[in-house]
Order: C-alpha cells, then structure tokens, then sequence
C-alpha cells in the first residue's frame, strides 16, 4: 500500500471564491474532503457593541451593511424591532413600500447567489447575465434613496422619502421583463448538463439535520420543510398577499439554487401586489424625536431575511440608547452545516457548497 | 497576380536561397539557414497572432456577455493587449523562497518551446511547411503531449498546495484525453492512408474529413479542449477552486509565457483541426494560405464560444467521460471507418 498523506489547505480568506472574507480550513485526501471548518470573524466590526453607544435612530444606517446584498430587508428588521418595542404604528403606505424594497431586495440577493453560483463553477457568462438584471433593481435603489448598495431609506416609523415617480414604470417594466430573465437564466444555467451534474445530489442536508443546526430560509426549504416566517408568522403586510412557498425535496445544492430562482418568482408575485393594493398618503408617522423605550422592555423580533430568519434583540434601560442588542444572523448558522454536507465530497464541491449555502460574511461576522 | 499572391512566401524562400547562395554559401547551408529563419517567423506570427487572438478572446466573451469589452485603447481596443503584454514584462519577477529554482524557471520556458515546436509540421499553405515529415500527425500528438511535463514541473516546483493539486489534476486529465484524440485521429489517418500531413490535406481533395468523419471531428474536438486546459475542462488552471492552479507563483513575463502558451497551443490545434478536417488549404479563389487563417479563426471562434458558455465541469465526471464515452466511441469510430473502406474498397477495386 502508497503512504499518502492527508493536506490541509486554506480555502481563503483571500480565495476567489471566499464571498468576502470566509476561511474554509479543508483536510484533503487526494481531491476527497476529509473536512471543512469554517473559520469566521475576519469581517468583525463589533456592530452590535456600537450599537449600545448610538441612538435607535443612529444604529439604522450601521443595519444596512450585515447583509449588504438584501440591504432593505437588514434595515426592515431593524426599524420594525424597534417600532415594536416602543410600540410605534406606521402608516399603510409606508408598510407597502417596506415590502415593496424588501421584496425587490430579495429578488436582487437571489440574482446574485445564482450568478455567484455560476461563476463559482466555471459559468463566468451566468454571472454576468444575473448581474444586468440585478442592476435594474440597484438603479430603483437609487432612484429612491440615492443610495445603490447600503440603502438605508427607511426610519423608524416609516421610510424617508416617498417613491419617487420614475420608481413605477421602472418596476413595472423590470416585472414585465422578469419572466424573460428566468427563461434566460434556464436555459444558459439551469438547462446545461455540466451545471445539473455539478449540483444535483452535491452537499445533500437532511431535514432533521437541517433543523437541528437551525438552518433557515431558501436553505431550510430545499430540505423539504416549508417553513417561511412571511407565511408562518406573519409580519407587516405580508397576510394581505397571496404567494406561494417554493420547497424542494432533496436538500442538494440543486434544489437550493432551484428554490432561490422559484422564490424570484414570488416575489415579483408579491410586488405586484402591493403595487396595486398601495394607498396615497403619508410614509412616516409622528415619531418623537428622542425615542425612549421603557426601562427593562426587551423584545425579539424576525423576519424572512432573503438567507433566512433574521431575528433582532433589544434591551432597553429607559435610556436614548439600546442596552443590549443582539442580531440571529442566518448566514451565520447557515455556515455551520458546511463542514457536515462537505464531507466525503470532492473540493470542487465545497465550492459549490459555499456558494448555494449563500452566506453573506458582513452579516456572519458582526 | 493571383498567382503571385498565391506564391508570395514561397517565393520569397527561394529568393532568400538565391540570395545567400549570392554571398558564396553552398545550397546544404543556405537550406539550413533557411529553417532557421522560417522558425523565427513562426515564432514571430505566433506572438502577433496571439495578441490579435487575445483580444478576440475578450471582445467575443465580451459579446456573449452583453458587455463591450476592451474599447479604450487604439480602435475597439485593439491595443489592449500590447498593453497588458507590456505591463507584465515590467512587473517584478518574484520566484518564492522555497521553490525548485531551476525547475520553476525552466517550465514556463519547456511550454512555450513545445508549444512553438508544433508549427513545425503544419502546412500554413501549398508547399508551405518548415519540415514535411512523414509522420507528422503523430509527431504532433507526441510533441503536444508533453506540456504535461511543463505544467507538472511548475506546478510541483512552486512549493504550493495548489499548484501540486492543479498540477496532479493536469497530469490525470492530459493522460486521459491524449488516448481519444488520438483514436479520433485515426480514422483519417485510415482513409488517407499516411501520416503525412500534406498528403492528408491531398486526400482531402474532393471531399472534407470533416463530412466522412463527423464523429471523428467531434471527439478530437472535445479531447482537444480538454488537451489545451481551456474551458469546460480548465481542471489545472480553475480559478475559482484553485485560485490559478499550476500558475499559482507564477508572476510577470514568467506567467505570460504560460499564458501565451496556452494560445500558442489553442492556435496550433485549430490549425490542426482545419488541416485535418476541414480540408488544410484547399479552397477556391483565394490564396492557399489566407485559407487556412479562416479556417483556423472559425475553429478558434467555437472554441472561444464553448469555452464562454458552459461551466466547469467536475474532476470524476470529466475522467469518467473520457474512460466510459470518449474512448469507446472513437474505438467504435475506427471499426466502422475499417468497413466502410473494405466495403469502399470492394466495390471500387
């Protein structure tokens, strides 16, 4: 028998393919991965310990960089955290354009996962296409609050600004065009043998384990279980619209990515929607201009991030400031079963593992 | 005038013979002098034509994916390259400390030569050929397969993890794929009966390879790409896995050798491809050897369009699909070639 020897190498932090900063420590035998620990905190910030020296209206900017890529639904968590624990009511029409962004977020995060998906495995082209449209929804960003990437356009207690007027037949012709874009997307990704060969049956996650680590989100969903906060719990508007939740049945890298391009769908189901169903009127409610929560209130609150269950924690001790604020990030549990659907596959898989897993490391590190 | 264009550079071979015999040097000499010579100007086509070819590259990836491309410099950026070439002759020329010195040195320069060495066999146009050997197809395998060597040597003498994986990974898979392209060779060399690359392109003469040999044409093409490291199958390279794989340390004028050498050997096997397949030089109206750049540029352009379309494809896959797909079908291509020629032969002699 060879003496063969098992190699470690380190999968980033600097690697083309680390989504900005994770460090995957893999044990190779050959090409076969023995194991993969992920090692995270090289994008720490200490945001949550910032946020008990800034004022509840202050912290709102700093929520829009955790998961930079769904910026609107990080800040929605956060603003709507806050409104319950000092029990602020927002105006209907604040709420629709909430779920407006957050949605068009969702779509935009997805986009992203799959082009990364794509060049991730060789398919520069997929990226490239995913990325055109993604710029159409980053343009509306910019239309609404000037901001393209960290948009932090909504208050507590609303949102800044009202839509602007060029907003609606952007939104309405990105929809129009939507269906086009997943037809494109089929046949130059989903339809290529490669790209099924490289995903079907890869980095499978049972269901039990699934919930035993508390996966959550499109990840969760591909194992099977249909568990979606927005149907599950609902919050804000989102009892008002009718959607389906996509689930897959295998729990593979296919029916991750899968479950992403379905939800696209909804989403643009969802906007649609709200389009209609938006009154007139004002976008943000009388809000003092110091907030001040009652001493010892806490409270947990959590929304259908586009990675996940993205819960805030808040303490208050009666002051200008939180005394305690602590965020459930779901890329970061996510990020936890890598080393257990890694195992026993090839290195080209754990690449393809990261990339539908779809963490988002400036929401994993804090 | 035809005829004039059409023989330019054979023309201007003998006026060089003439010309030296001029000075006193006898006929064996000048001859040698001669190859010489020719080398060089390959050498020379071969590095313009590839700063032509990597812009290509760029623009056609360019329109596939919906983006312009390089369009600052020069005309449609056509000067982009020059550029690039430039800023990496002058980039500082790092060889880590712990690397095989003269090994990591040597393979970039092995690779480039092996893949110059290729020219040499390839008739550019009518007569026009360096050395008309007479096993000049299979010259052409032995020679291309040992840039296997150059890419081990760099990828082991680096001292990095990821060269030595994107190095085994090449070794694994040029082995694999020289088998089928050459079976898919030999279904030509079958009908042609010479490995002789002229009298390849002779046979060639009322009909192309590529219409009696279809399947041949496809599985060269496809155990080409995976010979030339180009993707689908850019195992040992796949930036996105391992970072540059074999090339990893690799900075400077030393990485563009690689980086050239690829092209050099992208350009040598479509010219093969043409050669082979498409009828070498032959074609009507114009000259012999303007023939043979289109042809090669239409086989460079799928190549191209392949290679921007379709993902990585997986390490076990591509091995098994070369052992279980590749292999049996060129195999069963050349028994079927066999009796299409007795039967030929049959009712024809």
């Amino acid at each position: 028998m060879l003496q063969t020897e098992q190699l470690t190498i380190n999968i980033g932090p600097q690697h083309p393919s680390a989504h900005g900063g994770l460090h995957v420590e893999a044990v190779l035998d050959g090409e076969i991965v023995v194991d993969a620990i992920p090692h995270l905190g090289y994008v720490h910030r200490s945001v949550e310990k910032i946020a008990e020296s800034r004022t509840y209206a202050h912290y709102v900017p700093y929520t829009a960089r955790f998961d930079y890529l769904a910026t609107h639904l990080s800040v929605m968590g956060y603003v709507q955290t806050v409104e319950k624990l000092a029990g602020i009511e927002i105006p209907e029409r604040a709420e629709y354009i909430r779920v407006i962004m957050g949605e068009l977020s969702r779509i935009a995060s997805h986009q992203l996962c799959i082009g990364s998906m794509a060049i991730d495995i060789g398919a520069t082209t997929g990226l490239l296409y995913c990325m055109r449209d993604r710029e159409r929804i980053m343009d509306m960003f910019e239309m609404t609050s000037g901001q393209r990437l960290l948009a932090a356009y909504m208050r507590i207690g609303g949102i800044a600004e009202d839509l602007p007027e060029e907003f609606f037949p952007a939104v309405r012709s990105f929809l129009q065009d939507l269906p086009a874009m997943i037809k494109e997307y089929d046949g130059l990704l989903f339809g290529n043998e490669i790209l099924q060969a490289r995903l079907k049956g890869i980095g499978k996650l049972s269901a039990e384990d699934a919930i035993a680590y508390g996966v959550t989100g499109p990840n969760l969903r591909a194992c099977g279980v249909d568990y979606d906060i927005r149907k599950a719990e609902p919050y804000s508007i989102y009892d008002r619209f009718d959607f389906q939740v996509p689930v897959g049945s295998n729990g593979d890298a296919w029916d991750r990515v899968v479950v992403r391009k379905e939800e696209i769908i909804q989403s643009a189901r969802i906007i649609e929607q709200a389009l209609e169903q938006m009154p007139e009127g004002e976008v943000r409610a009388k809000v003092p201009r110091v907030l001040k929560p009652e001493k010892g209130s806490e409270v947990y609150h959590r929304i259908e991030s586009a990675k996940g269950e993205l819960g805030y924690y808040i303490v208050s001790d009666g002051g200008e400031k939180p005394y305690r604020l602590h965020v459930r990030a779901p890329s970061f549990v996510n990020l936890m079963v890598l080393p257990l659907i890694s195992k026993g596959g090839l290195i080209q898989d754990i690449i393809v593992n990261i990339a539908t897993l779809d963490p988002v490391l400036g929401e994993a590190d804090r | 005038m035809m005829q004039k264009i059409e023989t330019l550079f054979v023309d201007l071979a003998d006026w060089f013979i003439t010309w030296l015999q001029g000075w006193g040097i006898p006929l064996a000499w000048a001859d040698a002098i001669l190859v010489v010579v020719q080398f060089l100007c390959i050498v020379a086509i071969v590095l313009f034509n590839i700063t032509i070819l990597v812009w290509l590259e760029r623009k056609v990836s360019g329109f596939i994916q919906e983006r312009p491309g390089p369009n600052r410099l020069g005309p449609f950026g056509i000067l982009q390259t020059i550029a690039d070439a430039l800023k990496l002759l002058t980039k500082e020329d790092i060889i880590p400390s712990k690397t095989d010195r003269w090994i990591f040195r040597t393979a970039p320069i092995l690779f480039m030569t092996i893949s110059v060495m290729l020219y040499i066999v390839l008739p550019f146009g009518k007569d026009m050929q360096v050395v008309d050997l007479n096993v000049g197809l299979f010259f052409f395998i032995s020679v291309g397969s040992l840039s296997t060597i150059a890419i081990l040597m760099g990828g082991w003498s680096s001292n990095n993890k990821w060269s030595l994986i994107g190095a085994m990974r090449s070794v694994a898979q040029m082995i694999s794929y020289e088998i089928p392209l050459a079976l898919s060779l030999i279904g030509v060399v079958m009908i042609a009966g010479s490995l002789r690359l002229s009298d390849i392109v002779a046979a060639q003469d009322n009909i192309w390879f590529i219409i009696l040999q279809p399947i041949a044409f496809l599985t060269y093409f496809i155990a080409a790409t995976a010979e030339l490291n180009r993707g689908p199958f850019d195992m040992p390279e796949a930036e996105q896995e391992l970072t540059a794989g074999a090339y990893t340390e690799y900075t400077g004028m030393r990485y563009a050798l690689f980086f050239l050498a690829e092209y050099t050997n992208l350009v040598a096997v479509s010219a093969l491809a043409s050669t082979v397949f498409l009828g070498g030089w032959q074609g009507p109206w114009l000259p012999s050897w303007m023939w043979i750049i289109i042809k090669t540029y239409i086989v460079l352009l799928v190549f191209m369009w392949v290679k921007w379309t379709f993902p990585r494809i997986r390490m076990d896959h591509l091995m098994s699909f070369s052992w279980k797909v590749l292999i049996p079908v060129t195999l069963v291509n050349i028994v079927a070639t066999g009796f299409g020629l007795y039967i030929f032969k049959g009712i024809g002699g």
